[in-house]
């Protein structure tokens, strides 16, 4: 059934109060959720310098703080990342390092500390299979790191095409493909020929092929991997696909091509973009809502893309993180404001 | 003689007389002023500028009209002029009155904070580091440049 026509809306669940500084990030561990028969788990990270992990309680149904992570990182964290197997937590700070944190149920213990970055490290990302991270920085280079036995982490490579501070990395969903995005108005594929760990740069998104005026602040990828959404400081949403099928078949890089531009929707810089597995995008931006968007199916013309609905005033001050929970169907989003709140929410028919 | 200062010879325009403020219009002590264009420039015409001991008002790097006010909206941009097209100092400048707005006007304020157009050598550069809002809390992490924010925005002993 079409989205459109339902009568959707935004209902705030819960605020989750306690960082004392505006946070930056959110992110939900991959492996519990409603369907999984585990209480949802979900880390945010802060200018406070710490990190803390909420726990739904499956009795009240209600979210606590369960751990604070701190006296470790010296400065912001900026954002954090789950792997795979949801046993660890990757932690990236202005004060230069990447801290890996192992979830022991109620507690966690940071066992490893990345350092190699010059200056703040801005984004942290796990691939698919949980057998790389890598992470970027002000220093303008993408760092990919070797995830090896015994808690150890190996720098496999130092990529640094980027000219300016380099915002978030992620992974593709399915292939070692790594997508950054920067202050340099560009994103960058990054992809290993032999998948021997050599990476070199494939493909820069410029203005030159349809991309963004401002800084890219984030990329997200839909589930099946062949498309992805950026936003960035020129008020721009844009959609970017490529033939997947291809790609994963073939041993060549297939590239990536603008699909469609979503202009005139937001007043400020976007900050925050994510695809959620039933195709509805979410995006958090410095005017302090929170708009949903979903693909309007018109395919005369190729893609486009109709604002399902806006949350005006969805925080106190700017949205700097939507995340959608990764269970099926449960529609939980998570987000993150300069007002040093954390919040839940869900899309639900109006009644 | 060499003083390592970037412009030695600013020019410093005669101090403008203070308007008081008259607006009896509003008798009610409850409701809140919209803030204007003179409050705002009242929070930021003392800055000291960071080579000189003048104030942004005293070398006209800020006036009442480079501030643009919608208390509507709670937005406000403001305009500086740097008193020399190449000086590095603009982006100082430019975090001073950022950080002043950021503890003197409510949360709810969009702040942007640009060069006057013309005015600047690398004035897109300057515009876009003086906006990116995590290069400004990254940069506010750093205690030499906060102390140097900071005795730009103490008040001066007159």
């Amino acid at each position: 059934m079409d989205l459109m026509e339902k009568n959707l809306e935004l209902v705030e669940i819960q605020k989750l109060e306690g960082h004392t500084d505006r946070v930056w990030s959110v992110a939900w561990n991959p492996v519990s959720s409603h369907a999984d028969g585990v209480s949802p788990i979900l880390a945010s990270c802060s200018g406070d310098n710490t990190v803390r992990i909420w726990e739904q309680s499956s009795l009240s149904r209600s979210w606590t703080c369960k751990t604070v992570l701190e006296e470790t990182h010296t400065r912001t964290v900026r954002s954090c990342a789950w792997s795979p197997s949801g046993e660890l937590l990757a932690t990236a700070s202005f004060d230069g390092t990447t801290g890996i944190w192992k979830n022991y149920g109620s507690d966690f213990e940071c066992i490893a500390t990345l350092e190699g970055h010059e200056n703040e490290v801005k984004s942290v990302s796990w691939n698919a299979s949980g057998s790389y991270l890598a992470t970027c920085s002000r220093d303008k280079s993408v760092w990919i790191w070797e995830v090896l036995e015994g808690n150890e982490y190996e720098c496999a490579a130092v990529l640094s095409e980027h000219t300016q501070d380099v915002k978030m990395v992620q992974w593709h969903p399915t292939m070692d493909v790594l997508f950054s995005c920067s202050y340099d108005d560009t994103i960058k594929v990054w992809w290993s020929q032999d998948c021997d760990g050599e990476f070199e740069c494939v493909q820069t998104l410029g203005e030159s092929n349809n991309g963004h005026s401002s800084t890219v602040w984030a990329i997200s990828f839909n589930a099946t991997g062949d498309k992805m959404v950026t936003c960035s400081d020129d008020r721009t949403l844009k959609i970017w696909g490529t033939d997947i099928a291809r790609m994963q078949s073939g041993e060549e890089y297939v590239p990536w091509s603008h699909l469609c531009t979503l202009s005139g929707y937001h007043d400020r810089t976007i900050y925050s973009a994510h695809w959620s597995r039933d195709d509805i995008i979410a995006s958090g931006a410095g005017d302090d809502a929170i708009r949903l968007f979903v693909d309007s199916h018109d395919s005369v013309d190729g893609l486009s893309y109709n604002l399902l609905l806006k949350k005006n005033k969805a925080h106190d001050n700017d949205v700097n993180c939507v995340q959608w929970s990764r269970g099926e169907g449960d529609r939980l989003l998570a987000s993150a404001s300069d007002d040093g709140m954390v919040k839940i929410w869900q899309v639900a028919t109006k009644p | 003689m060499v003083s390592g200062l970037i412009n030695e010879n600013p020019i410093i325009y005669p101090k403008k007389e203070r308007r008081l403020r008259t607006d009896s219009s509003n008798t009610d002590e409850f409701t809140p002023e919209p803030i204007d264009q003179l409050e705002i420039f009242d929070h930021i015409r003392d800055i000291k500028d960071p080579e000189h001991p003048n104030t942004l008002e005293d070398l006209r790097v800020v006036t009442e009209d480079s501030v643009e006010v919608d208390d509507d909206n709670s937005y406000v941009r403001v305009t500086f002029t740097p008193t020399m097209e190449h000086c590095s100092m603009a982006t100082i400048i430019g975090l001073c009155v950022r950080v002043k707005l950021l503890r003197s006007l409510p949360a709810r304020y969009k702040i942007d904070i640009r060069v006057a157009p013309g005015s600047h050598a690398t004035e897109d550069a300057v515009n876009k580091q003086l906006n990116d809002k995590e290069r400004v809390a990254a940069a506010l992490e750093n205690p030499n440049l906060v102390e140097m924010v900071d005795e730009c925005l103490l008040p001066s002993a007159e």
